[in-house]
């Protein structure tokens, strides 16, 4: 089998001395939704963030279709086709919507407006407030927003950092319906979650962290069947 | 009749002298809250940075008048405000390239910057002093008025006399375009929206491949013009005089600050607010009052002009103790 589209092996590094991540390992092939779960203090943010280059690792490599991009910064990587989502201050409040998706395409030389219009048509609720601030949006429809603004520049692989915290179950829902629809036009999604058993459910990947390192690894549908699983992370 | 010259009165002695003041805090406090909003720090420097700007028109002002050229009935000083503008630019930004960007880089708090901007405050005011002195300098020629009183008595047939300044019409019609430049730059340029991104989100700018330094640059470049344009259209209006920018700037950030930090919008309107309440407190309504038939026994004056900046100083308490983001919601301070 070719090597998975993304691949983070062997992760190691933390902010301090202590290290956070221990030899975590990440991989997400084409148009999968890997999603990361784990108690508090995992290292599940810690993992995602190394994966982007907001952490320096001290062990491990990080490859993007191949390459090797480990030494890269966050912008450097944003180019190489990684978007990020992250889990607070994810938009620019005082500009409008469509301001948002501009700037999130600010990369970009070519013509974009066909992007926005696939972005439109996936979070039709934004479409109809784009000329309003994001900021004023609600809950949901800012994580809408901010989605949108990482997708404008077409990336292959999108990362969430908790995309459904503070939202109402509904709107859970409806945000985890799109980003199955997001991976089904063939994007990549890595994902983490603290509502781990509806994220599971949509996973086709699970990687259950414990202390910065990899506990179990299987499919969404495996680990919600798995009964220790369960029993130590999923409640029950 | 009485009537119509209270109204003159009122247009003479309260409307036009403040409209005039509150484009040019207008102007000052569009860079003070433009460099809040990217920069992140209150810039004490700017009051000295349109008096550094002012200083250097001033001296193109003179070398164009020795070779002759000049605008006819505009002031050479609008000829000269380009060159003043682009000189004073390149020492600022000289200044961010010493002083701010080692304090940015090391991501330090902002009352760092700000003691920092101090520093630069007392460099610019002293370089300034050595530049072109100490002394109350006049450098409007041209016309001097567009409506004279002598005229207006004849075209109207009143009593009471009403004049405008060129200066005055030149502050309001610079200050109008300039905000509909700076408006237009930051609702529609791709740099400009980069600006405003920047000023919401530093770290989501950054993610989205906006440079800072070039957003740094461009507001240095942006407040600085600002800066001198306010600098000299207050030397035309009002005599240049080195000490007085330093004691426009509590006037500025009081307009700053009630406009609400960090909002262009707010800048502007806090201009006018401040403008309008300190010509308004300091000055004496006898004359309007009697116009109106009533009979005052004072000169209707609730505060003596040296205690004019005293009105900013209120303005400001009362604006932080109950609404500190100001009036349009600008970053609480």
């Amino acid at each position: 089998m070719a090597e998975p589209y993304l691949s983070a092996t062997d992760m190691r590094g933390g902010y301090g001395k202590a290290d956070i991540l221990n030899g975590c390992t990440l991989t997400v092939e084409r148009g999968q939704i890997a999603v990361i779960v784990g108690p508090n203090g995992a290292g599940k943010s810690t993992a995602m963030k190394a994966v982007f280059g907001m952490l320096a690792l001290r062990e491990g490599k990080v490859a993007l279709a191949g390459e090797d991009i480990t030494r890269l910064t966050p912008q450097e990587r944003v180019r190489k086709g990684m978007g990020f989502v992250p889990q607070t201050h994810n938009i620019f409040p005082t500009m409008t919507v469509e301001e948002n998706l501009e700037m999130g395409a600010f990369i970009r030389e070519d013509d974009y407006r066909d992007t926005m219009a696939q972005v439109y048509e996936l979070f039709p609720a934004v479409a109809d407030k784009r000329r309003q601030n994001a900021g004023e949006l609600s809950g949901g429809q800012r994580q809408q927003v901010a989605v949108g603004r990482a997708l404008m520049t077409r990336p292959s692989l999108l990362m969430l950092d908790e995309p459904t915290a503070g939202v109402s179950p509904i709107v859970m829902d409806e945000l985890f319906d799109r980003i199955i629809e997001v991976a089904r036009t063939g994007i990549s999604i890595l994902m983490v979650e603290q509502n781990a058993r509806q994220a599971l459910e949509i996973a086709d990947i699970g990687y259950v962290l414990v202390q910065g390192a990899n506990r179990y690894t299987d499919s969404g549908q495996a680990l919600l069947a798995d009964p220790e699983v369960r029993r130590t992370f999923l409640g029950g | 009749m009485d009537m119509l010259n209270a109204l003159v009165a009122i247009l003479n002695f309260v409307v036009i002298p403040a409209a005039s003041y509150g484009a040019q805090l207008a102007l000052g406090a569009l860079g003070v809250t433009l460099i809040y909003g990217i920069l992140r720090f209150s810039n004490f420097a700017h009051g000295d940075t349109m008096a550094f700007g002012a200083a250097l028109v001033i001296l193109i002002t003179w070398g164009l008048q020795a070779i002759g050229i000049g605008l006819g009935p505009l002031p050479t000083a609008l000829l000269a405000l380009p060159f003043g503008i682009a000189l004073t630019a390149v020492f600022i930004l000289g200044t961010d390239r010493v002083v701010y960007r080692f304090y940015r880089s090391k991501r330090s708090a902002p009352i760092i910057l700000v003691m920092a901007s101090v520093g630069v405050m007392f460099i610019m005011n002293g370089l300034t002093r050595l530049i072109i002195g100490v002394d109350e300098i006049r450098f409007d020629d041209g016309a001097r008025f567009l409506v004279s009183v002598q005229q207006f008595r004849a075209w109207t047939g009143l009593s009471e006399g009403l004049s405008l300044r060129v200066s005055q019409a030149l502050t309001l019609v610079v200050t109008a375009l300039a905000c509909w430049a700076l408006f237009r730059f930051l609702n529609r340029s791709r740099a400009g929206k980069a600006m405003r991104a920047y000023s919401d989100n530093e770290d989501l700018a950054l993610l989205s491949g906006i440079d800072p330094e070039r957003v740094v640059r461009l507001t240095w470049l942006i407040a600085t013009a600002l800066a001198v344009t306010a600098g000299t259209l207050y030397g035309l209006d009002k005599s240049f005089k080195v000490f007085n920018y330093f004691q426009i700037l509590l006037p500025i950030f009081a307009a700053a600050i009630v406009g609400g930090l960090g909002n262009p919008l707010g800048a502007v309107a806090g201009g006018f607010i401040v403008a309008f309440s300190e010509v308004a407190v300091t000055y004496p309504w006898r004359k309007i009052a009697t116009y109106l038939g009533f009979e005052p026994q004072g000169l209707l004056q609730l505060l003596s002009t040296e205690y004019k900046f005293a009105v900013s100083f209120v303005i400001l308490i009362v604006v932080l103790l109950f609404r500190p983001t100001g009036l349009f919601r600008g970053k609480s301070v």
